[in-house]
């Protein structure tokens, strides 16, 4: 086998099993007796549930049981929890709402559980539902952001005045007021953030069973950290002992962050299968995963630089209006604050920030973390901005970048909202980018274009974001509910192959390869003699899961950790095989030497020997090869990079098509890429359909416009163009692997690039701004409403 | 309840079903071919693709009543008897075209049956349009592109195994 270690592009392990149609998602799961739950969703936004009867429906054939919200709160089920508290500006916490597993009394989305039947068939279930009668009496609802703030708008929740969840603030601002009274120039954007729909290509499945002889139940679930499903779901809804939960997520279908949280329907099945004593299977249709998975993004922003005369940035001022949707999902209050405000320093060295974030409930779908989480709205905020500063005083976009940039000897950086960067070096991406897409020769390529009576235009973005999340301590002091550590369980077999436990999930990221290819580069054994074994609590010790790029830079780190114990405890027990002082033993590539001499051990040698202590310091240390270490980062990690984006627009019908996309990335050392480019592809297309296609629009009562394949536009391979990705690596200085994260990066960095470039195509016609998504209807009118201010040629 | 006959991956099959089964649910549920995936219910997606009668179709938009007496393939049927992977299998996995698995046995199945129609050839753009019905979250296509016009070359100099 060839180089497999840490640096190859490893032809991932898993691929196998998908491509010959062996993979195993929750929906494939089938237990004897099975049964089927449909879930009855609100159609109204918002009501209070006048009568709800469900004695047909529970007469329809096949049907078994149906149960409503009554019902599982009177079997004492708590409400989905909520993972993260923020504080308000005076200190008071935020309004944390119940929000009950089915809707009890209200329903306050399009999309709220409302009942649950339940029997033999999915179809059964199905026709069942539609023999519940419901008698809703409406209430005025509230759809947008800014709707929700108006005065006199309807309440999502009785006792939340204004629908405020938070008001939230952060940074000095004295010290940006005074610099923006004495700023020579203020420019002023205003802003939104377009709601997206996550989309998975696997819908949400859900199956819960129960043991009837053990009294243990067993949650197989589409989740990125089922054991974090696990305790609150056990310890806040259903009340059940960690001892007798098991949450399963086996193969995952995608998640982008929509599969972080725990959702009602986990808690259904697990509850049902406890009543019914049969395992109960809920699958999500897509129109239920759009109006049921948490959405994304929703925000509303004025941002403010202060400049000096000649463009240096002296302060940046930011007012946010976020949307949270109808209840708290479970880490949506962190998303649009500690995840969000904090970068909003971005790659610049602004001296003073102050931003202010309301966070509004409205009659719409939860919203919380979707690839990049806060990340992508800070930056798309900062590099539109930037670009708007350069149009509004003539300054060229590049230069005051590089004006402002934090030059690379300036690390460890701290800035003025809370994050100390740790290492970047934002020129070196910036410079590789432009290269690589031949900036320098961009105008003649518009001007070629041009004589086509096509609108071309180059946009760049120069961005950062923090992941690799997140160091405990600091977070709790944030308002985190959880530690956000991760660990691995290293098990040396006694013939030497190794099985290694992580608390990341995979669903894919390809981390049955990348790990493997890491312990293989560590412990010299090959990677076919390597198990990556994540997604059941019953196997797994107690981790995080996977989301904020941190499976690598935490739980590779913990691996790192596991490895290292592993490998003292061999020193030991090769000390003791050879005769040698400990001191004098060195380990490298799976064999354990003594220094100087030709002395050596295998690993299987000292596994061997662990596993039959015959001869053995059997008085210092225990037998076994098997190390456990959990890892708690000291930081977060700040890959950081330039996106550059070339389009054109036809001047007759306002259609973008793709010219060129480069990404320049610096996610610090790489172990396979192959897997990084493919991470940043993906992050891409998922941020240019942001820019130009996506928008989870409601219409002002609260309805859901584009709830499906066919109104809300998900970017197709014809959308796309391919995108050039290149790293150029600065180090992580706090953990081991020197690793930053890849998973977010080109959602985060590429929707700023795509708009700077339609923005850039319309130079001619003096357009300062578009929101996202620049869609062709919406050119189409732009281009209608405004003629060229200026001869261009 | 209505029968229909079949045959899939080589197989025949005989299998009552209600009328209003779609072809989809009779390889998920009642073969127990999980290969299959179904990612929505407007037709949009592809994840659903097999080849019936050598075409590709997407099966949650077939009644399984329909498919009496044709020749269905799914993705679990492509590999050649003794496990190797067919080329635009192959393919896939060299260049990266798949990350969480759950869109691939509909591209696979599109793939073979575009490069299948185009014996003389598929440009970049080309395969993108081909690929219209089939929907990918994770991959961006780029690598999607890249590994079906590399199995063209593999499919047409070895035609026995893509003509099914
Ligand atoms: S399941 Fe989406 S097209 Fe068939
Ligand atoms: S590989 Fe995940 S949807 Fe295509």
């Amino acid at each position: 086998m060839g180089f497999e270690g840490i640096g190859a592009s490893v032809r991932r392990k898993e691929d196998a099993r998908f491509l010959s149609g062996r993979g195993h998602y929750t929906d494939d799961i089938n237990r004897p007796g099975q049964l089927y739950a449909f879930i009855k969703r609100s159609d109204r936004p918002h009501a209070r549930i006048a009568s709800l009867q469900t004695a047909q429906a529970a007469a329809a054939p096949g049907v078994v049981a149906v149960f409503t919200g009554q019902d599982m709160a009177a079997d004492n089920v708590g409400g989905l929890p909520c993972g993260w508290q923020i504080h308000n500006k005076d200190g008071s916490p935020m309004a944390e709402p119940p929000h009950p597993v089915i809707a009890i009394g209200k329903v306050r989305h399009v999309g709220d559980p409302v009942a649950v039947v339940i029997a033999e068939s999915r179809q059964a279930a199905k026709d069942a539902a539609e023999l519940l009668e419901i008698e809703y009496d409406d209430l005025p609802a509230v759809a947008t952001t800014l709707d929700a703030l108006e005065p006199g708008a309807p309440t999502v929740h009785d006792d939340v005045a204004g629908n405020v969840c938070y008001d939230w603030h952060i940074g000095d601002k004295g010290t940006v007021d005074a610099a923006f009274a004495r700023a020579a120039k203020v420019v002023k954007l205003e802003l939104t953030n377009n709601r997206l729909v996550p989309n998975a290509m696997e819908p949400r499945a859900a199956l819960g069973d129960f043991d009837t002889s053990s009294g243990d139940f067993t949650l197989y679930t589409t989740s990125q950290n089922p054991h974090v499903i696990r305790l609150l779901m056990g310890a806040f809804v259903l009340h059940i002992p960690e001892n007798k939960l098991r949450v399963v997520a086996p193969d995952v279908g995608g998640g982008f962050g929509s599969k972080i949280y725990h959702y009602a329907e986990e808690a259904i099945v697990t509850w049902a299968a406890g009543k019914l004593r049969r395992p109960v299977k809920w699958t999500a249709e897509r129109n239920e995963s759009f109006m049921s998975d948490a959405h994304g993004r929703d925000h509303v922003s004025t941002a403010e630089m202060a400049l000096d005369a000649d463009g240096t940035f002296l302060a940046l001022r930011v007012a946010t209006i976020a949307n949270m949707g109808a209840y708290l999902s479970t880490f949506a209050p962190c998303v649009p604050t500690y995840l969000y405000a904090t970068l909003l320093a971005g790659v610049y060295k602004t001296p003073a920030i102050y931003a202010e974030v309301k966070a509004v409930f409205t009659n719409t779908v939860p919203v919380d973390a979707y690839r990049g989480a806060g990340r992508p709205e800070a930056t798309y905020l900062l590099e539109r901005l930037v670009d708007v500063i350069a149009h509004d005083t003539g300054m060229d976009r590049v230069e005051i970048r590089r004006k402002n940039f934090i030059p690379a000897d300036a690390f460890p950086y701290q800035t003025p909202v809370a994050l100390q960067y740790d290492s970047g070096n934002y020129e070196m991406t910036l410079k590789a980018a432009l290269d690589a897409a031949d900036f320098a020769g961009f105008e003649a390529r518009r001007a070629a274009a041009r004589a086509k009576g096509k609108l071309r235009g180059i946009g760049i973005s120069t961005y950062l974001e923090a992941c690799g999340i997140a160091p405990s301590a600091v977070v709790g002091s944030l308002g985190a509910r959880a530690g956000l550590y991760e660990v691995a369980n290293v098990k040396v077999h006694p013939t030497g192959s190794i099985t290694v436990y992580t608390g990341t999930h995979s669903h894919g990221q390809g981390h049955e390869t990348t790990f493997a290819q890491l312990i293989s580069d560590q412990m010299g054994v090959p990677i076919d003699q390597i198990e990556v074994v994540h997604g059941d609590t019953s196997k797994i010790p107690f981790g995080m899961g996977t989301y904020g790029s941190r499976s690598l830079a935490v739980g590779g780190s913990a691996m790192v950790k596991a490895m290292d114990k592993i490998i003292a405890k061999g020193k030991k027990i090769a000390a003791h095989l050879m005769e040698a002082a400990v001191e004098d033993i060195e380990f490298d590539k799976g064999t354990f030497k003594v220094a100087g001499t030709d002395k050596s051990k295998t690993l299987t040698d000292i596994s061997l020997a662990a596993y039959v202590p015959h001869n053995y310091p059997i008085e210092e240390l225990e037998p076994g090869l098997d190390e456990t270490a959990f890892y708690d980062p000291k930081n977060f990690t700040f890959p950081g990079g330039c996106h550059v984006c070339e389009l054109e627009i036809d001047q007759e019908t306002g259609v973008v098509e793709m010219v060129n996309f480069v990404a320049v990335d610096d996610v610090g050392r790489v172990i396979n890429p192959m897997i990084v480019e493919g991470q940043v592809q993906g992050g891409v297309a998922q941020g240019i359909g942001q820019a130009l296609l996506e928008n989870a629009i409601y219409d002002s009562n609260g309805q859901l416009l584009s709830g499906s394949f066919m109104d809300y536009t998900m970017p197709r391979a014809n959308d796309l163009v391919n995108i050039s990705v290149g790293t150029e690596i600065t180090l992580c200085t706090h953990n081991p692997l020197g690793v930053k994260g890849c998973g977010e990066v080109g959602a985060i960095g590429s929707p700023p690039a795509v708009m700077n470039a339609v923005i850039d195509a319309l130079k001619e016609y003096g357009i300062r701004h578009i929101d996202m998504p620049a869609t062709g209807a919406k050119l189409w009118e732009i281009l209608q409403a405004n003629r060229p201010k200026m001869a261009a040629e | 309840m209505p029968q229909v006959s079949l045959t899939v991956n080589g197989k025949q099959h005989t299998v009552e079903v209600e009328g209003r089964t779609l072809l989809v649910e009779l390889l998920r549920e009642k073969l127990g071919l999980t290969g299959t995936h179904v990612g929505c219910d407007t037709s949009q997606c592809g994840a659903c693709v097999v080849h019936v009668d050598g075409l590709a179709v997407k099966s949650c938009t077939m009644l399984a009543l329909q498919a009496d007496g044709m020749a269905v393939t799914t993705i679990e049927g492509i590999a050649a008897a003794d496990g190797t992977l067919h080329p635009m299998q192959e393919m896939f996995r060299e260049h990266h075209a798949l990350q969480c698995g759950f869109c691939t046995p509909g591209m696979v199945m599109t793939a073979i049956d575009l490069v299948n129609a185009h014996p003389d050839g598929l440009t970049d753009k080309e395969i993108r349009e081909g690929l219209e019905g089939n929907l990918c979250r994770c991959t961006g296509y780029h690598n999607i592109v890249k590994a079906i016009a590399a199995a063209h070359p593999l499919m047409h100099g070895q035609a026995p195994k893509a003509a099914e």
